[in-house]
Formats: C-alpha cells, structure tokens, sequence
C-alpha cells in the first residue's frame, strides 16, 4: 500500500492522486489534519509514503517517524530536512564541490552588515526556511540593510535573528529548474519574470529549456549532494558557469508540465514504487 | 459518489460550481468573492475558508 501525505490538493496532488487511481495502484492518504504517529509502532500498512505536505515542520517529523518505522518515504526524511533549510542545503551542495553563489552566514546584526559590506552590493538576504520567493530582500544600499537586519531581528521569530546572505546574481531574467528522479535529470525548464524572483509560484512563466550536459550533470551532483530523491534544483546562470541555488523536495510541477510536456506525476509515481520495491527486497 | 455540482461559499454565499472529479483537501477560488477555498469534505461538499499561509510553507 503507498500512503501519500497531503496538506492541501493542488494540481499536482490532483495529478498524482488521478495516476494512482488510472493505475489502480492501492494507496491510502494520510491527511495531515488527522493522522497520528504512535512512536514505537512499525507502520506496516505502507510499504512507501510520498510525501506532498506543504508544512516543512509536519513534513519533517512524519517523514523522521515513518523512516524510523523502517517505511521509506519519498523523499527521505534526511533529504527534507537539508532541503527545507537553505542554511544546510548550500552547505551540502558547497561541501560536495559544486558551485553556490558566494554566500556567507551570521548570527548577529553587526557582523551581518559587516558581511554585506565586504560582500558588495546589492546583495540577497533569504530566511533560511520558506518557499516561493517567501521574504526575501534584494539589498542594493547600506541604508536598506540596516533597515532590514533591524526590521528582521525585532519583527522575526528567532530564526530571522540567522542572517543568510548571499551575492546577487546578476543572471538573465530567468533561471533554471530542473527535475532529477532518481539518477536521471528528466526534464528542465526556464522560469522567466520581469522581476528578480523568478519563482513560478510568483510571476515566472515556464519555458522549454534543453537539458545539456552541464545542467544534467550539474543537477544530478546536487541531489546526490543532498541525499538523492525526487528533486527539484534551481540554478542561476551566472557569466562564470551555471550555480545551485536552491533544491526542492516537495516540488511543485504544474509550470513544467506547461513547459515540457512531461508526465512528472506519471514518472514520480513510478520512482515511488521503485523506492517501495528495493526497500522490500532488502528487508 | 456523487456529489452537488456547486456548493456555497462561506465568504460570500454564492454558488460555487464543482468539478465531479472533487479531492478532499482541494483548493478553490470563489468566482464571486475571490476568496481561496478549501474542500472540507465530499460527500455532502463542504467547503471552508482556506487555511492563510504559514511561515514554514513551501515545495
């Protein structure tokens, strides 16, 4: 039985619930509003669980409980936990080689307009936690990042009091996501907007983008950087090379579909199975 | 299952038209009001206000 853990239904969750339906595939939802976790007890019911819950912090416990019930989960809750946190995530990809822009991390207000200074403007600042474009802030002056490190530590819970700062990226009016399943990169899109926050959550627009080698290679090192899934890696096209920005484990997909064509319900599905079949064989 | 095809809006009280193909847990927009909504259940359709934002959200 594939369990799948589910917050809202979005298009994709439509997408993914209609594939198992059509492949008469046993699954059971798991709603986030009513399940409970019985510490101790094997789950036994699923033999994998797909996990689109859109709350880092439920995803995150649900996918510890039910890997620690020895039921594998797509993605692992190891991989969520590095994915969910910017923080962590451009430390994997950075300790695995792979290019981030130049990113710098404080703890204090003092040593973060320290950090910005040195670092040159204008710069991003990024809560370590969150999604589509969530709370973000170009900083193009010292006025304004004095303003927002203040606004920040006073306004914010106390993970806004963790200062992520990161070089901006004067890319072209798009960057990239590409999908990676399992060991293959399957697809890539632009996401263009007018606006420096490309997210297709906000105003991206999704358009074709040819998976070359680079972005192939590039997007399959930094999963496997992060422990390896259903993943989605966005790069940015910086004049030295293509860089990892960020890396979804939950990701939305309605906008590459749009663009590509591809059936990532279709191909999500079949790496969950996959995952619920060689967990079996070695247990 | 079947179900009503519209349902109303807790917002506004309008009819709210509904797809057959109707998930629990699916997000809709009141055409009238704009208001996000959230099906509460499918059988009779419910449908609440959906839940605002959170910090935490996120793909």
């Amino acid at each position: 039985m594939v369990g799948v853990l589910c917050s809202r239904v979005r298009v994709e969750e439509k997408a993914l619930l209609e594939t198992l339906r059509r492949r008469a595939i046993p699954f059971e939802r798991l709603d986030e509003d009513q399940v409970q976790f019985r510490l101790g007890d094997p789950h036994r019911r699923y033999s994998v669980v797909l996990d689109r819950s859109v709350h880092h912090g439920r995803s995150l416990y649900a996918l510890t409980l039910l890997n620690a019930a020895g039921v594998p989960t797509v993605n692992m809750a190891q991989v969520a936990q590095t994915c969910g946190d910017k923080i962590l995530t451009s430390a994997a990809v950075a300790a695995a080689g792979l290019p981030i822009p130049r990113t710098v991390v404080t703890f204090s207000r003092d040593s973060a307009l320290q950090a910005i200074e040195e670092m040159g403007y204008p710069v991003v600042l990024k809560p370590m936690v969150g999604s589509w474009g969530r709370l973000l802030a170009k900083i193009n002056d010292r006025d304004a990042a004095e303003a927002i490190l203040e606004h920040k530590e006073t306004l914010g819970s106390y993970q806004h009091g963790i200062f992520y700062i990161q070089e901006y990226v004067a890319k072209p009016e798009r960057d990239i996501r590409a999908i990676v399943i399992g060991d293959e990169t399957i697809g890539a899109i632009y996401r263009a907007a007018d606006h420096w926050i490309t997210n297709t959550a906000r105003t991206g627009r999704a358009l074709p983008c040819p998976v070359t080698p680079e972005i192939d290679r590039l997007a399959r090192a930094a999963a496997a950087a992060v422990g390896g899934g259903a993943l989605a890696v966005d790069l940015l096209e910086h004049p030295d090379g293509l860089l990892v920005n960020e890396i979804n484990y939950t990701m939305e997909f309605r906008g590459f579909v749009d663009g590509t064509g591809i059936d990532v319900a279709g191909r999500l599905i079949d790496y969950v199975l996959q995952v619920g079949a060689n967990h079996a064989a070695v247990a | 299952m079947s179900i009503a095809m519209t349902a109303t809006c807790p917002e506004c009280e309008a009819r709210v038209k509904l797809t057959p193909d109707l998930e629990k847990g699916e997000i809709l927009q009141c055409t009238d009001c704009g208001a996000e909504l959230e099906v509460a259940e499918t059988n009779p359709v419910e449908l609440r206000l959906a839940p605002e934002e959170e910090e935490d959200w996120g793909e």
